[in-house]
């Protein structure tokens, strides 16, 4: 044997999972040989004659790697490795390399000496924080601090501003920009202060347009934007904690009018589920724009409607197909079939990088109508067509423009 | 003349120490104290009547001693005990009690203390309910259907006797260092578990306050019903870092189960409604409490919670240790800056040698 070593990796040949047992595992015998020239037989009278030589060779070739299969638990009756050790020449004993491996076990961050630490610190501190590394960090540390123990403050909404700009839009901004290269138009149309109801239309079949518009107006603007979410963002798990901190709200009258008199620009998407989980087929295609609510919020609070036009989010998720009854177990409006999901997996969750353009329209006052206007469902209606109308117009040019949909 | 106030759930804490608080009152001339048992602490000048307000005896009690004031404060949550006792203490005490004012010529006011209960918690919530609003979702059973049943009794007494003036208190959550309610209980765990995946905005009023809120409502000539809570929100994650305790989260339906068998170990009581406060929170709005009532909690939300903080002993991540580990972290720092320093410029040398 010498002192070589050898580590045994892999079941030497035999079929299983490598646990040393005899007896192959159930989806190991699907994958051997025998089962799939079984399969192949059926085929064979029906398929012309090369290829029938080829099944027949095949046939031919592949029960020969069986035989040390069927031969090992003969040889090794014992079911010992040891036994088989005195017939192969060089096979390795199981004991000794465990023993090798045992032996060369050490502490990885041994023998480091504490100098090198130290300058591995500094110069990752430096790294992440600049030359002007120190107070950065102790910055950093006193924010960490405050997180800790709790001393920050939310709005009544649930919003932390700290965490927004300093995670959530720090972690969407690279998408934004380089993913979905965003071109921003008509930022001029977003109020410096004040509220501001920003009406936009939904698709992409989850709500990534409005992360984007929200990122977009964050940084183009200046200003936060407070989306009005659907109930159900509010009863899932983790999404609702996440959206209240991200300065989402329930949409509903009473929010969506509280936040417009407290000057917030709101953002809201009147097509709700019907936009987001339409078909592939209709995209573009604006749909219903919900009971003018959003309308009557504006004009009550007289705040302008700034229509908003998203482009590119169509073809993030194109969605071919939907499960209704799988999707209604769930509790949910629709399970997305795309192309990709779920046939990648999670691979299918990664979205499309098309090109995407934002535009935001001319504002729509509202503060001309008086306060009984929002009464009127006439005036409501011809409102909510007039907003609806000038996003679906600015999307036909805006797509005339666009070269290509990843261009 | 001074005032007759009759106080009814005075053999609880809050109950027995609004009841003092009022008898000191120089506008008040006499208190009586009802509940079912006798208060444990010291009463001051209350008089106490040992009576149950199901039972006809408090309409005799209400004539005899000319009340023209009624406080309420007897509407509380099921406290460990099952939802059907709690159901009959609430709504059918508070039936006899108003059947028991109607009869009475000399009241003049009746100030019922609600709850922010009344409102529920669901996903549907709007972000702050007003006064005007309802709940989302009233369950079959449970304090919450429970309280707007009383409030409709209330109502319904208001629309009987125009000549009495019915002030509605809905007060969120009270915390104070010697409050004890389901709560403060919970805040007093030493592993806190939440809901997984949520984190619930809630208010919180000083014990104090909400004392002082209930004796300006009795004391006023103002009708009406009106959200009582201290200034600002707080998430539960905010509060459980403050008091520097860790937090456990678990699935909703394990909390649910967790909460009974804390309940059957007389730990915490955990009801359903309060499983569901845990998981979408409440926001209320006080505009009215202050621009209609004019009362101002002394206290905010955060100030409240800070005091009551200061008496629970820290948790593992008290901030005090959080400072410490700071402080020693930078002026490690700061002692090795220049040592750090000539290390860098020793390493910057290295690299330009290397490249050469």
């Amino acid at each position: 044997m010498g002192d070589a070593e050898i580590i045994p990796i892999g079941t030497r040949g035999r079929p299983g999972r490598g646990t040393g047992n005899d007896k192959p595992s159930s989806a190991a015998r699907s994958l051997a040989p025998g089962s799939a020239a079984k399969k192949s037989a059926p085929g064979t009278p029906a398929s012309p004659p090369d290829e029938d030589k080829a099944a027949e060779s095949a046939a031919g070739r592949l029960p020969e790697p069986r035989q040390p299969v069927a031969e090992t638990p003969a040889e090794n009756p014992g079911g010992t490795p040891g036994g088989a050790l005195g017939e192969i020449p060089g096979a390795p004993a199981p004991a000794a390399p465990e023993a090798g491996v045992l032996r060369d076990h050490r502490h990885p961050t041994a023998g480091i000496p504490a100098v090198d630490w130290l300058a591995g610190f500094t110069t990752a501190a430096i790294e992440v924080f600049g030359d002007n590394w120190e107070p950065r960090l102790a910055a950093f540390l006193a924010f960490l601090r405050r997180r800790l123990t709790g001393d920050y403050v939310v709005d009544e909404y649930g919003f932390d501003a700290e965490i927004t700009q300093r995670f959530f839009m720090t972690a969407i901004r690279p998408v934004a920009e380089k993913w979905f290269r965003i071109d921003v138009r008509g930022v001029e149309n977003i109020p410096l202060e004040g509220g501001a109801l920003v009406v936009s239309n939904h698709s992409g079949t989850i709500p990534v347009d409005g992360l984007m518009t929200a990122v977009t107006i964050h940084d183009h603007a200046h200003r936060f934007l407070r989306p009005l979410g659907a109930d159900l963002v509010f009863k899932l798990p983790i999404v609702s904690e996440l959206a209240r901190k991200g300065g989402v709200t329930l949409a509903c009258n009473e929010d969506a009018e509280r936040m417009l008199k407290g000057g917030e620009i709101v953002g809201v998407w009147p097509e709700g589920f019907k936009g987001i989980g339409k078909p592939y087929s209709e995209r573009y295609k604006l749909q219903r724009f919900g009971r003018g609510g959003f309308v009557s919020a504006a004009i009550r609070t007289a705040v302008p409607i700034i229509p908003t036009s998203v482009v590119g989010a169509e073809e993030i998720y194109p969605l071919v197909g939907n499960i209704p009854s799988l999707a209604r177990l769930l509790g949910i409006p629709y399970l997305p079939i795309t192309p990709f999901f779920p046939l990648l997996g999670p691979l299918g969750l990664i979205p499309l990088p098309s090109k995407w353009i934002i535009e935001f329209g001319e504002p729509i006052r509202t503060d001309v109508y008086d306060a009984g206007a929002a009464e009127d469902p006439m005036l409501v209606f011809n409102v909510t067509d007039q907003v609806r109308e000038t996003i679906q117009q600015t999307l036909y040019s805006l797509l005339m423009q666009r070269q290509s949909v990843f261009g | 003349m001074g005032r007759v106030v009759l106080v009814t759930g005075v053999a609880r804490d809050l109950g027995r120490r609004f009841a003092r608080q009022l008898a000191a009152a120089p506008e008040v001339d006499r208190v009586i104290g009802v509940d079912i048992s006798p208060p444990r602490g010291d009463m001051g000048a209350v008089s106490f009547a040992r009576a149950d307000i199901r039972n006809p005896v408090i309409a005799k009690v209400i004539l005899r001693e000319q009340v023209d004031t009624v406080v309420h404060m007897s509407v509380l949550p099921s406290a460990s005990s099952g939802g059907g006792a709690a159901k009959e203490l609430n709504v059918i005490g508070t039936m006899q009690l108003l059947a028991a004012c109607q009869q009475s010529p000399d009241l003049e006011h009746f100030v019922l203390k609600s709850s922010t209960a009344v409102y529920g918690s669901s996903s549907r919530d709007p972000a702050m309910f007003s006064e005007d609003m309802d709940a989302r979702r009233v369950g079959a059973v449970g304090f919450v259907k429970d309280l707007n049943e009383v409030e409709g009794y209330v109502r319904g007494f208001a629309r009987r006797r125009p000549d009495v003036r019915v002030t509605t208190l809905r007060t969120t959550s009270a915390l104070g260092p010697t409050l004890s309610t389901p709560l403060t209980a919970y805040f007093r765990l030493p592993v806190i578990p939440t809901v997984l995946g949520f984190d619930p905005r809630m208010q919180f009023l000083n014990d104090n306050d909400l004392l002082d809120a209930i004796e300006h409502a009795t004391l006023s000539d103002i009708a009406g019903t009106f959200n009582i809570a201290g200034d600002g929100v707080m998430m539960l994650s905010q509060a459980i870092r403050r008091l520097g305790r860790p937090a456990l989260p678990m699935p909703g339906f394990a909390v649910a189960s967790f909460g009974s068998a804390m309940r059957q170990a007389r730990l915490v009581d955990f009801s359903r409604e309060q499983v569901a406060f845990l998981t979408y929170g409440r926001g209320i709005d006080t505009t009215r409490m202050r621009e209609v009532l004019g009362f101002d909690p002394s206290r905010t939300t955060h100030d409240a919670f800070a005091e009551f903080a200061a008496s629970v002993e820290p948790g593992l991540v008290s901030e005090r240790r959080v400072r410490a580990a700071e402080a020693s972290l930078l002026g490690a720092l700061g002692g090795a800056r220049a040592e750090s320093a000539q290390l860098v410029g020793q390493l910057a040398g290295k690299g330009v040698q290397h490249d050469g």
